[in-house]
């Protein structure tokens, strides 16, 4: 394995982290403020990829159809959260997780009625397809460098929206205390509604971005969703600074762990059982990952107790 | 109370098998028609009720059900539609993992299975049974054929990719059964995977001739949109699941020039494929996939046995569908003596035709073909 493969997968590793972030962002501010989990934000994370490729194939645009898909997964939260999620703040995270997962099976069957069963068609745009030449002989996507950079934009513009606006001092004052906020005159129904928009949004905008690079197709959160809870576990429930570094670390363990693990029992065992029991622990790594840190750290990285 | 329903429900259960054993067929579909892999499920259906229309009987009753793709969810539908809805034959299941949990059940019972797609190994070898018919394909087939035409075109060094389960295993292994070739690398992904930039990287670093890789549905065409976006160029292979129409439609050109083996495609000249497709155009409104062939061809091998036998007399039934005295779309279809098909499989490119991205059959890629586990059948 030489020195180019190995910083061509850090980026691969860097590029999947950055798109976790984007999905884990949403979930971990509705946790943090409202203390609902949300299953269905893989739902929204399809619904986002939906609407790029429908205004994608009517338009020819992929800006238009970034920005559909913002629109729509956030019109999408703004209803969930209206109709369903706002009487599930009071109750205990079972009942949450039974409702929301009754969305995922709404969402799905919704779609698929709307859409049909087949899968659709999304590419990336003309000016990003094909590799760049980077520095050292790197040749990597266009697409997947400029996903990289809108993750670190999308993961600033966060940052400031939290910690220098108005809005998201509420943010940070609904999550340490509800009850205060709202005895101070803050409309805490509007915030839940406006925080879940946000997360909403962030997911549709990452189904977007990956859906022009994987399938397009009725149950594509599901699996990122998992990821999603594994990387703010990980992080610390609740904190966003936590989500991207949880994210980082998930992207890097899994991409490299898919790649070395193989190499590493390949020198010490015939290859076929190095490539079975490789790819067997590779899927295990952000697992043993997520187990080794709650063992030092049980509230996550950045999570506070 | 309970003895009273109890019985109630017995005089039901015999009124109804009265009423079905005088004449004609019930026939129960258990398919997939919710779910990720609905696509599939749907294709064999809509195939399977186009041969029963066009074979003018009305004596054919179908009860379809959907099994979520669900194993459990399968063995219970199973379950119901043989001993309450008094099914005769039962077909349509699309994974091997839920044949693998229905078939044995279902024709230890006495009940016909008509496979339109899923062949495992273990039903076509120790497992195979005289009411198990396969008119799809044992799980190697398509594999067997590419390493065989990957041989023959001088093909030095392949690179393998498939996902970490059995069936991706078998395929890999049907590949490397009939390629004499080097192999400078095998890897397999985790099933689900959506993101392949890894692996990506590994095979644009290594120095085989050509990849072949198996990954059907989903993770086909998100591999296949990352490999052509990211400048990779050596030639791809592979078996027809993960290049069939459903799927070109969402990948797009990515797929252009990639060849996969099938032993169906619309552009076969072939008695009968032509107006195949034009019907199944018409009434559905979209492009045959080879799933939407297997269930028009179970369809046919069904009213051809009926043609000859009734299915009251069950080895009469048998015999007339192992005579497979039907036009199947792929050509000429024979069983094996382990009622898998034996049958030609041909070497498909990707191309272009108008605004349509679909197959074309540039090759034979194994002439009458049969499967390796028929010596293990015993029946």
């Amino acid at each position: 394995m030489d020195l180019v493969l190995l910083i061509e997968q850090l980026l691969n590793g860097l590029q999947f982290g950055v798109m976790l972030f984007l999905m884990a962002a949403g979930l971990t501010l509705i946790f943090g403020v409202m203390g609902l989990i949300n299953l269905a934000h893989g739902s929204l994370y399809m619904v986002g990829a939906f609407a790029a490729a429908a205004v994608a194939s009517a338009t020819g645009s992929f800006t238009l159809a970034l920005i559909a898909s913002l629109a729509a997964a956030a019109i999408a939260g703004v209803i969930v959260e209206m109709v369903v999620i706002r009487r599930l703040y009071d109750r205990d995270h079972l009942d949450q997780v039974l409702a929301t997962f009754a969305l995922i099976l709404i969402f799905s069957e919704g779609t698929r009625w709307v859409f049909g069963s087949f899968p659709l068609y999304l590419d990336v745009p003309s000016a990003l397809s094909g590799a760049v030449d980077l520095p050292f002989g790197i040749s990597y996507p266009a697409y997947r460098l400029a996903i990289i950079g809108i993750g670190f934009v999308v993961a600033f513009g966060l940052f400031l929206l939290i910690t220098r606006t108005r809005i998201g001092m509420r943010i940070r004052a609904g999550e340490s205390d509800r009850e205060m906020i709202a005895a101070l005159g803050v409309n805490i129904a509007v915030l839940y509604t406006a925080v879940f928009a946000l997360g909403a949004a962030l997911a549709g905008f990452a189904g977007a971005l990956v859906g022009a690079i994987q399938s397009v197709q009725v149950g594509m959160g599901e699996p990122v969703l998992i990821l999603a809870f594994v990387t703010i576990v990980i992080g610390g429930i609740g904190s966003i600074r936590g989500a991207f570094v949880g994210a980082l670390l998930v992207g890097l363990t899994d991409t490299m762990g898919r790649v070395l693990l193989p190499v590493l029992f390949g020198a010490f065992m015939n290859p076929s059982a190095a490539t079975s029991i490789g790819s067997a622990l590779a899927s295990m790594s952000i697992y043993i990952l997520m187990a080794a840190i709650l063992l030092f750290k049980p509230t996550g990285l950045y999570g506070s107790a | 109370m309970k003895l009273k329903s109890f019985m109630l429900a017995a005089c039901a259960a015999a009124m109804t098998t009265g009423a079905a054993q005088a004449d004609g067929l019930k026939v129960g579909m258990i398919t997939t028609l919710s779910g990720g892999g609905a696509g599939l499920g749907i294709d064999v259906r809509d195939g399977f009720m186009l041969a029963v229309k066009q074979s003018g009987r009305s004596d054919i009753e179908l009860v379809v059900e959907d099994d979520q793709r669900k194993p459990d969810v399968a063995v219970q539908l199973a379950d119901k539609l043989v001993q309450s809805e008094k099914v005769d034959v039962l077909t349509g299941i699309i994974w091997s993992n839920l044949a693998m949990a229905v078939v044995p059940s279902v024709t230890a019972q006495g009940k016909f299975y008509l496979s339109p797609n899923a062949g495992p190994s273990a039903l076509a070898g120790k497992g195979c049974h005289p009411n198990y018919f396969n008119v799809s394909w044992q799980n190697d087939a398509f594999n067997e054929a590419a390493g065989a035409w990957a041989t023959e075109n001088g093909v030095e060094k392949v690179f393998l990719l498939a996902p970490n389960y059995p069936a991706g295993k078998d395929m890999i292994a049907g590949f490397k059964r009939f390629y004499d070739g080097e192999v400078s690398n095998e890897v397999y992904t985790k099933l689900g995977q959506t993101d392949y930039a890894a692996e990506i990287a590994q095979i644009r670093a290594d120095d085989a001739d050509m990849l072949y890789y198996f990954l059907p549905g989903g993770m086909g065409i998100s591999f296949m949109k990352q490999y052509a976006g990211s400048g990779a160029d050596k030639p791809v292979m592979g078996p027809a699941f993960s290049f069939d129409q459903g799927i070109l439609g969402a990948i797009g050109e990515a797929a252009l020039g990639v060849k996969n083996t099938s032993h169906w495609s619309k552009d076969l000249d072939v008695p009968g494929n032509a107006e195949f497709v034009a019907s199944f155009t018409e009434e559905f409104g979209r492009l045959p996939s080879l799933y939407a062939a297997q269930g028009f061809d179970t369809g046919l091998l069904l009213a051809s046995a009926m043609e000859k036998a009734d299915v009251s007399d069950a080895d009469a039934f048998r015999a007339a569908l192992k005579e497979a005295d039907f036009q199947s779309v792929r050509g000429d279809f024979k069983f094996a003596p382990n009622h898998h098909p034996i049958h030609t499989i041909y070497m498909r490119e990707v191309v272009k035709e108008g605004d349509v991205v679909t197959n074309k059959v540039i090759g034979v890629a194994a002439e009458d073909h049969t499967d390796a586990y028929g010596v293990d059948c015993k029946m």
